[in-house]
């Protein structure tokens, strides 16, 4: 053995710190925290999520809370909750972070380290889940001063902030998808306009009774549409079961569809071909 | 580590109907500094790339720290530090916290990562910069920090991919230095691309010289230099002189092949200072018009020269 090679056998016995797995929960955590720590620090990223759902909110309760009214809808600011929840957190995600590591290098020093694969993406969904709920607050908070009620009580608004987050999660595997796939922050951001169809072909202004023609037809496929019903149960009905499971099918749906593009195309740029 | 640090046989690399690597044999013993030489394209950073298990080879075998690269990607991960070609940090964080983060997918505990903090302190010498975030840092910050951040599970093998392009020379210096002194003091196995003669010559014990995808020259600088003579004597002619130069210094006791680029015609000698004075004579008498004429010691880029025809253009940014 050399003197070069018995100092480094030195050096290591004598610290005995040395490079071992994390594991895969230490490896979530570890990406997740890193994300989390990101997000105040990119208010800019931040602060439409928070202003658009509040601006329709204000504008859809103004323009049509009168015309409502003659479709049934009782309550408009209780009906549009859940439209500002639903545009707060569809398309929030940390894919442009994951494709300014793409470009900058950082992904691939994560992939020479022994990190687990899956967990320099779920990590980021994790940061994303937390994130959302986070951008949901704010509006249940304008509810709650609006005077909006839930009928299903504080259980029912952890339910609400539950399915908003998950909805949030489901989606995240688009953006995630393209990022991934492109490495291209242009494609990342015109992911976004994955969000209108969801968005807008939908209950969003009105009842799914009163919608007509080829708006219903589509509205009636669209999962956004039960996932809608589902919070308007919790603030205007109660524990509607089936509304709920409809909710929760419509989230698991999107969420199967887009995690396993997602994963796909995890796999595809982490792959050493 | 039992055997070589790091052990490539025939390793090819093809993108489609691209070779980037053509059956690359390679054995970097343990403790060693090994610089890896070649023009950009030449496909140092696709051999770092499969050594670090970033791309897996089309053919061949190769294995760093005992593992292969292949097989055993996690375990070679575990052992290996690398720091590719662009220092690749995360603008939005600040050193501690990526140095802490790069700790934590080490598996190492947070007073380790501690300790190699200290431990690493003359490395990362950015003082309180280390606690603001990286967007603020300088070239030469971000490389230190990128370094320091290889090294924070204290590796087997180093892998340094053209560690001080873009460095200034302090920087440069600098980096030079602590690469020095992790293998002298650690006894670090490091696996160096470079562009930059000066650096493989400064660093390395051993050079591989690699065009076109193969290894073409090999062995320690002192010893690659002296494969094509002691001494040159370089001779820059008038456009119409490059022939009858060639015929003439051909004819001269003691030179070696003559190299010819363009008008200037370099010429291996074994003692420069006893030839100089026989070929400027020789040159008078053939009526050659000389436009300069100086006597030089051999680079690597000359030994580039001599096996592939073609220079490093790059080396004129190391200065």
């Amino acid at each position: 053995m050399s003197t070069r090679e018995q100092a480094a056998r030195d050096e290591s016995e004598a610290t005995g710190i040395v490079g071992r797995p994390a594991g895969f929960w230490r490896d979530l955590s570890s990406v997740a925290l890193r994300a989390l720590r990101q997000i105040p620090r990119e208010p800019e990223a931040i602060i439409p999520a928070l202003i658009i759902p509040l601006f329709f909110f204000v504008v859809n309760v103004g323009a049509l809370g009168d015309i409502a009214g003659a479709t049934g809808v009782e309550d408009f600011k209780a009906f549009q909750i859940p439209v500002a929840i639903v545009f707060a957190v569809t398309g929030v995600s940390r894919a442009s972070a994951l494709v300014t590591d793409i470009t900058d290098g950082y992904f691939d020093r994560l992939l020479v380290s022994p990190v687990h694969r899956t967990a320099l993406l779920l990590g980021l969904m994790v940061a994303d889940l937390a994130l959302v709920i986070g951008l949901s607050i704010p509006v249940l908070i304008l509810g709650f001063a609006l005077g909006v009620t839930f009928e299903a009580g504080v259980v029912g608004v952890l339910v609400f902030l539950l399915f908003a987050g998950s909805w949030g999660l489901a989606f995240t595997g688009f953006p995630y998808a393209i990022a991934l796939r492109t490495g291209n922050p242009a494609a990342v951001n015109s992911s976004f306009l994955l969000f209108f169809p969801f968005a807008f072909l939908t209950t969003t202004f009105l009842p799914q009774e009163a919608l007509t023609g080829w708006l219903a037809t589509i509205a009636d496929y669209n999962p956004v549409t039960y996932l809608l019903a589902a919070l308007r149960s919790l603030i205007s009905t109660g524990w509607d079961v089936t509304a709920l499971w409809q909710g929760a099918a419509a989230i698991l749906l999107v969420g199967a569809v887009s995690f396993t593009i997602a994963f796909r195309a995890l796999r595809g740029r982490t792959s050493r071909k | 580590m039992d055997g070589p640090a790091i052990r490539a046989d025939g390793i090819t690399k093809r993108f489609g109907d691209k070779v980037a690597l053509d059956a690359v044999d390679l054995e970097v013993h343990a403790g060693e500094i090994y610089g890896f030489l070649g023009p950009n394209g030449a496909g140092k950073s696709t051999l770092t790339r499969v050594l670090c298990t970033l791309l897996a080879p089309t053919e061949g075998r190769a294995t760093v720290a005992g593992h292969d690269v292949d097989k055993e990607p996690t375990a070679v991960r575990l052992r290996i530090g690398v720091a590719l070609q662009e220092a690749a940090l995360d603008d939005k964080q600040t050193g501690v916290e990526l140095l802490r983060l790069q700790g934590r997918f080490y598996g190492l505990t947070k007073a380790e990562t501690d300790q190699r903090l200290s431990d690493l302190r003359r490395l990362i010498d950015i003082g309180d910069a280390l606690d603001q975030r990286v967007a603020t840092y300088s070239g030469g910050m971000r490389r230190r920090l990128d370094l320091a951040m290889a090294l924070v599970h204290n590796p087997q093998v180093l892998f340094l991919d053209e560690p001080t392009t873009g460095l200034d020379p302090v920087s440069r210096v600098a980096v030079w230095e602590e690469v020095r002194r992790l293998n002298d003091e650690l006894g670090m196995t490091v696996f160096l691309t470079t562009q930059y003669l000066e650096e493989a010559d400064e660093l390395a014990d051993r050079v591989g010289i690699i065009a076109g995808g193969k290894i073409v020259a090999e062995g320690p600088p002192a010893e690659l230099k002296r494969s094509i003579g002691s001494d040159l004597v370089v001779v820059d002619v008038e456009d119409d002189h490059v022939d009858g130069a060639r015929r003439t210094l051909d004819a001269v006791d003691g030179a070696g092949e003559i190299q010819v680029e363009g008008t200037r015609l370099t010429v291996p000698v074994e003692d420069g200072a006893r030839s100089l004075s026989p070929i400027a004579v020789a040159l008078s008498e053939a009526s050659v018009q000389v436009t300069e004429l100086a006597l030089r010691r051999p680079t690597l880029d000359d030994v580039f020269f001599d096996v592939t025809g073609q220079r490093i253009v790059e080396q004129e940014d190391v200065s």
